[in-house]
């Protein structure tokens, strides 16, 4: 198992230098001279100078590229011009936010899904079965922008005056701040230093932050607003791991260990949950992986669509500002993100599936 | 035994020495046999015929050119609501089927034209794709060694970065529009069929009909183009029909962010961009847009799917 971890660990370097290199390439790439991206229009000859020293501009574009990765593996990732602030205290802000979209999405991806899987294939060649699938289809199919807009529409308009009214956007009500829990348990940090920092980033996971120092009225007004953005962005992975579920849970059934297990005389539901369904989740698994990169992705539009400052609209924001520290940073954190995630789960199906670890 | 059944029996042995001499079924027909056999695939090539037609017709279709104003020369104001005379709307008003934009556009033809640009921004991307695609993967698989070990490890790298991101960030380089968006989408989707047709012509070009050709003297040129692409085909058809449908959400989702097609072109995503902070008070020029983007998008994957279990029995249960 060990050699196996090794072995997927070292692929993924080259892909993780990869990226940087392709970051760095794509950030030269832009037309003009990056002193005038980097600084504004209006830089000062002189300001551009220092400028170009200071960047070590005027290097061979090869002494470049390392410094510019060592300055990523030290998390040294420049500063934006529009917030005149470090690129990693800006992840410090943004990141947390998305990282809870995107793990709500997978959540509610994963439980609705694959029930939604089983329930096809134990009622195979049914209404329900087609029924589900013609619905897992159009989940696939599904703009998450135009989900999200139709969603806020439904639930902040038409439901406007019932139980079920849901805010429109935003991640928490006007004039609600959640106390961190360092500041709750009365920790003294010293300001600046790694540990604070650290410590600043996860206390910014406000649902995490919010549920273990027990400030329930806020921590539920952040999951009535993370509800509407978590369902847009779910749901087209929920449809692809309700298809895989089923047409895995399907193939399995066939297998002669089902046969077996009937033989001997196992109940059908057991047949189902301990037999069948433990195999055939393996490839869910997999799936599960491939769905971050869509769920990265996707969290762009939804935070758009429900005005959400998560790392999609810093990142997007970034973009029509031209303000390329923040572009090269975030694309190189976001990418090396999905490629551990996807590390992770090649890990875990190693784990699962002990005949992969050989191959 | 009785003469007649005698005489049914040779009359069927008959009838199978008819069928041998028959022609024989080509895998095309077999293969569009089992296309129509599927209710879903069906469904999709309905929609998709559908949608070209309104694309073909689009001018004769719709009441309006995609940019007339409508000031001026009609009773209409700005974000009108819906009016079909036949649903009871007052047959004094003018009609607009879908309502009015915030320009006094008719938002029917504006919504009839954007097939042309969805139909047309998911076939030219899917083609770059393709072309560029097969030709690095085929030559990486005929040719191997460091070819195939540096092109291989670009598509990994490429494939590492979650798509729309570095659509994202292509298109902030090149600059937003249409046509940058469109090379950013192309570039994304390169690798999936790269590595397919590695993967295809890496098991071909193991097979006998190759060896023979190899035999007869045939360049490797000749034997990518003539034997081993033809043969590596099917899947990537099914690729290129699901790659479609990838390609307009993605293009719509850029265009949704401003970044693909600009104002005034009638493209849904963009449509529906310039109206979303009027979702609560004008629904339909939000809803109407993203319908369609649902259903060309639903279209494509219906017919992908069918496609892939029409030409791939093995996957039938």
């Amino acid at each position: 198992m060990l050699s196996f971890i090794t072995r997927r660990t070292l692929l993924a370097i080259p892909v993780l230098l990869g990226i940087m290199v392709v970051v760095f390439l794509l950030m030269r790439a832009i037309p003009g001279d990056p002193c005038t991206s980097m600084l504004g229009e209006r830089a000062t000859p002189e300001a551009c100078v220092e400028f170009n020293e200071a960047n070590g501009l005027n290097d061979p574009v090869f002494v470049q590229l390392g410094i510019y990765m060592k300055n990523v593996l030290t998390f040294n990732l420049g500063e934006s011009v529009r917030f005149s602030r470090p690129v990693t205290q800006l992840l410090i802000e943004r990141l947390p936010l998305t990282t809870e979209l995107a793990m709500s999405a997978l959540f509610i991806a994963v439980v609705g899904g694959v029930p939604l899987g089983i329930l096809a294939a134990r009622k195979h060649n049914t209404a329900v079965d087609s029924g589900t699938m013609a619905l897992a289809n159009i989940g696939v199919s599904m703009p998450v922008f135009w989900l999200g807009l139709m969603l806020a529409y439904l639930f902040a308009v038409i439901l406007k005056d019932t139980p079920f009214a849901l805010p429109p956007g935003g991640r928490l009500s006007a004039g609600v701040f959640p106390v961190p829990y360092y500041e709750a348990w009365g920790w003294n940090l010293t300001e600046g230093t790694f540990w604070a920092r650290l410590n600043e980033y996860i206390a910014n996971h406000y649902i995490f932050d919010t549920f273990i120092t027990a400030q329930w009225a806020i921590f539920w007004d952040l999951i009535r607003h993370m509800i509407l953005p978590a369902i847009a962005l779910a749901t087209i992975p929920l449809a692809i791991i309700a298809r895989i579920t089923r047409s895995s849970l399907l193939e399995a059934m066939n297998k002669d260990y089902i046969r077996t297990a009937r033989a001997k005389g196992a109940k059908e539901s057991r047949v189902v949950t301990r037999h069948a369904l433990r195999n055939s989740l393996l490839p869910v698994v997999t799936i599960i992986g491939l769905q971050m990169g869509l769920l990265l992705g996707g969290a762009v539009l939804t935070e758009t669509v429900f005005k959400l400052a998560g790392v999609g609209t810093a990142l997007f924001d970034a973009i029509i500002g031209r303000d390329y520290a923040v572009v090269q940073g975030f694309t190189v954190v976001i990418a090396a993100g999905y490629v551990i995630v996807n590390l992770l789960v090649d890990i875990s199906y190693g784990y699962l599936d002990p005949r992969i670890r050989v191959k | 035994m009785g003469t007649k059944k005698t005489v049914e029996m040779l009359e069927a042995n008959l009838q199978d020495a008819n069928m041998l001499t028959e022609k024989p079924t080509s895998q095309w027909a077999l293969t569009l046999r089992r296309f129509r056999g599927r209710r879903s695939g069906m469904i999709g090539l309905g929609i998709v015929t559908f949608l070209i037609i309104i694309a073909v017709f689009a001018p004769m279709i719709s009441p309006y050119s995609p940019n007339e104003v409508l000031i001026g020369k009609e009773d209409v104001g700005p974000r009108e609501k819906p009016c079909v005379h036949i649903l009871g709307c007052d047959p004094d008003q003018p009609q607009h089927i879908l309502g009015t934009d915030a320009n006094v556009r008719d938002e029917f033809t504006r919504i009839v034209f954007g097939a042309r640009v969805s139909l047309t921004l998911g076939l030219f991307t899917v083609t770059i794709a393709l072309i560029v695609g097969t030709f690095f993967g085929a030559i990486a698989g005929y040719v191997g060694g460091w070819f195939d070990n540096v092109t291989m490890r670009v598509m990994d790298v490429i494939l590492g970065f979650p798509s729309l991101l570095l659509a994202l960030v292509i298109v902030s380089v090149l600059g937003p529009g249409l046509q940058n968006a469109l090379i950013a989408i192309a570039v994304v989707s390169i690798p999936a069929y790269a590595r397919v047709t590695r993967a295809q012509v890496l098991s071909i070009k193991e097979t006998d009909f190759v060896a023979a050709s190899k035999a007869l003297g045939a360049s490797g040129r000749q034997i990518i183009v003539r034997r081993v692409l033809p043969n590596a085909l099917t899947p990537l058809v099914v690729l290129a029909t699901l790659g479609v449908a990838t390609a307009i959400l993605e293009a719509a989702g850029l265009s949704f962010l401003g970044l693909g097609a600009q104002p005034p072109l009638a493209e849904w995503g963009t449509m529906l961009a310039t109206e979303r902070n009027n979702v609560f008070t004008s629904p339909h020029l939000v809803f109407f847009p993203g319908l369609m983007i649902m259903i060309t998008v639903l279209g494509f994957n219906l017919m992908g799917d069918g496609l892939r279990d029409a030409l791939d029995p093995s996957l039938n249960k």
